[in-house]
């Protein structure tokens, strides 16, 4: 199934090039990941195309990989995409950023699915993917004046904790860390 | 200008009355504290007289980041903290996730934990539906009766739930490859008992409701939601099917074991309030079909997939999305794993925020009054839009 939405893809939009991501779970979802530069082009394809008719975009993830001695890190957005009008489905697309500060844009595919306007700014807000051509991309969860990017796997949270008073634990630790941070 | 003489009212109305009311507008904050916004949920309204010309829903009251928490939590810790999303029905937020991790890990569910997650959910699909209808005749103004009418049943079942899992809606009652406990001596007995006297309610309920001349006045025509901005909105549950898009996930992936049941897909035709509110009363008498079949046939045997590990539990590497027709919508959860015994990221698919998108859509043009109506029948719970 896969390999032949690749293939018609590969047809369809000139340029594109998917890349097939195996899944090693029992699950067998495997995705197709797609360059930033074709994405709304292909997801567009995959909603009209008669034979795919994916007109649903159901679930729509942010997910963080941090970089290795290999790769410099990336942010990503998975779209789990379903058809209502021939009942199948997953197909799951992966759109990559270059890097996971300066160059974290993508192209937003809520014009293409309205169903990803508040998905989006979800994954603006807590992973700090800029989402290109979204009609309403402002924070979501957090409050406007918040800074950082909560789901990201190196978020450290601000040094404004309230603690308790019988600090024990992790609190313990917090607490003296705090006390010396503190001019007197 | 404003002086200090003048009271709060002339002020409001003042802008208003100096160009002939024409074109000023006027914005207003509903919520986040307010009865009608079923937690703390604030939308903002601008207003051209009474109708709503604009309206923005801001939520994150309740934001905990669930999904950080989960991620720094055992596969197992997460689940007692699925019941906290849609605390209304902790039951099939427990399956759905439970449906995620199987499909991870390559678990198989034994017969009759089948069986007895689906008169579970089935249950749970009940009391969703009389909560919400009750608070949307609430929410109309018929203060008190039809809400605690629904409330008095819907105990019934919480105590149901009670007797099973020990609490009557904090349940944390599911298992990766099963359920956590056999039912009580005499659950059977008490569930038929219950199953069998709801259609009573039912029709008593309808009697009062479907063709109550207010009720109709209020409801039909107001807030409708077209087929196709349905569709590319990612809208699901109740409100697609008000619409008349037929897709329920119960008959499209099948998943546990629904394909064994004969039950029908109640579909609207106006995808107003009023069918949003006619698919509820129908999906509980399908409901009550499943529950009717599932126990008249269900086996004996154990609840769990011997080969299921509580302890150590490590799927491997590897991602999974699973989702069921909860009473909202599609409720998925997806998740990736490392190997590791915490997954890499779990995300949770929350039908309440999702259906909120097409929010202003279905208000524009109506006035404050239907807004509310409107916003009724999109059944959200705070604690799943926020997480």
């Amino acid at each position: 199934m896969l390999e032949e939405i690749k293939a018609r893809l590969e047809t369809s939009v000139p340029g594109c090039h998917p890349e097939i991501i195996l899944n090693g779970s029992p699950s067998g979802q495997h995705s197709l990941q797609i360059d930033s530069a074709h994405a709304v082009e292909a997801a567009m394809f995959l909603r009209d195309d008669a034979e795919l008719r994916l007109d649903y975009c159901s679930n729509v993830t942010g997910v963080d990989w941090l970089e290795t001695d290999t790769s410099p890190g990336y942010l990503e957005a998975v779209y789990h995409l379903y058809s209502m009008e021939r009942k199948h489905g997953p197909v799951v697309l992966r759109l990559r950023t270059e890097n996971r500060t300066d160059r974290a844009h993508l192209p937003s595919l809520t014009p293409v699915w309205r169903s990803a306007e508040f998905q989006e700014r979800e994954i603006f807000d807590l992973y700090g993917i800029i989402f290109d051509g979204h009609p309403d991309l402002r924070r979501i969860l957090m409050w406007d004046e918040f800074e950082d990017h909560p789901m990201r796997r190196d978020y450290v949270e601000p040094d404004d904790y309230e603690y308790e008073p019988t600090a024990h634990d992790e609190v313990l630790s917090k607490a003296k860390q705090h006390a010396a941070q503190q001019p007197d | 200008m404003t002086s200090m003489t003048t009271s709060p009212d002339e002020q409001m109305h003042e802008g208003l009355i100096a160009d002939g009311g024409q074109d000023e507008l006027l914005e207003i904050a509903l919520g986040p504290h307010h009865p009608s916004t079923h937690g703390v949920f604030r939308m903002d309204v601008v207003l051209d007289g009474e109708q709503v010309v604009r309206l923005k829903p801001v939520f994150g009251y309740l934001h905990r980041n669930h999904e950080k928490i989960a991620e720094s939590a055992s596969y197992l810790a997460s689940m007692p903290y699925t019941d906290r999303l849609d605390y209304i029905c902790s039951l099939t937020n427990n399956w759905a996730y439970a449906l995620a991790v199987e499909k991870l890990a390559g678990l198989q569910v034994p017969e009759r934990a089948e069986y007895i997650r689906i008169i579970t959910a089935e249950l749970t699909r009940l009391v969703n539906h009389t909560a919400t209808i009750g608070f949307l005749t609430q929410e109309m103004g018929a203060s008190g009766t039809p809400l605690m009418y629904a409330f008095r049943e819907r105990e019934k079942i919480l105590d149901l739930f009670e007797s099973l899992t020990g609490s009557r809606m904090m349940c944390n009652y599911m298992r990766f490859g099963g359920c956590r406990v056999e039912l009580p001596t005499g659950w059977l007995e008490q569930t038929k008992k219950v199953v069998e006297e709801f259609p009573r309610f039912l029709d008593e309920y309808e009697q009062l409701l479907t063709g109550n001349e207010i009720f109709m006045a209020r409801a039909q025509g107001v807030g409708v939601l077209k087929r196709d901005l349905a569709i590319n909105a990612g809208v699901t549950g109740p409100m697609l099917r008000a619409s008349g898009v037929n897709y329920d996930i119960r008959k499209v992936d099948k998943y546990g074991i629904y394909d064994r049941f004969d039950f029908k897909i109640p579909l609207g035709e106006h995808g107003d309030v009023y069918d949003r509110y006619m698919i509820r009363m129908l999906e509980m008498r399908e409901s009550l079909k499943i529950l009717n079949q599932a126990l008249r046939d269900l086996p004996q045997g154990p609840i769990m997939d011997p080969k299921a590990k509580i302890r150590g539990f490590r799927p491997k590497p590897g991602e999974a999305y699973g989702r069921i027709e909860s009473p909202k919508g599609e409720l998925g959860f997806y998740l990736i794993s490392d190997g590791s015994p915490n997954p890499y990221r779990y995300r949770v698919r929350p039908p309440s925020l999702i259906n909120l998108t097409v929010l202003e859509d279905m208000c524009r043009g109506y006035s404050v009054a239907d807004t509310i109506v409107i916003f009724g029948t999109v059944d959200i719970v705070l604690g799943e839009v926020d997480r």
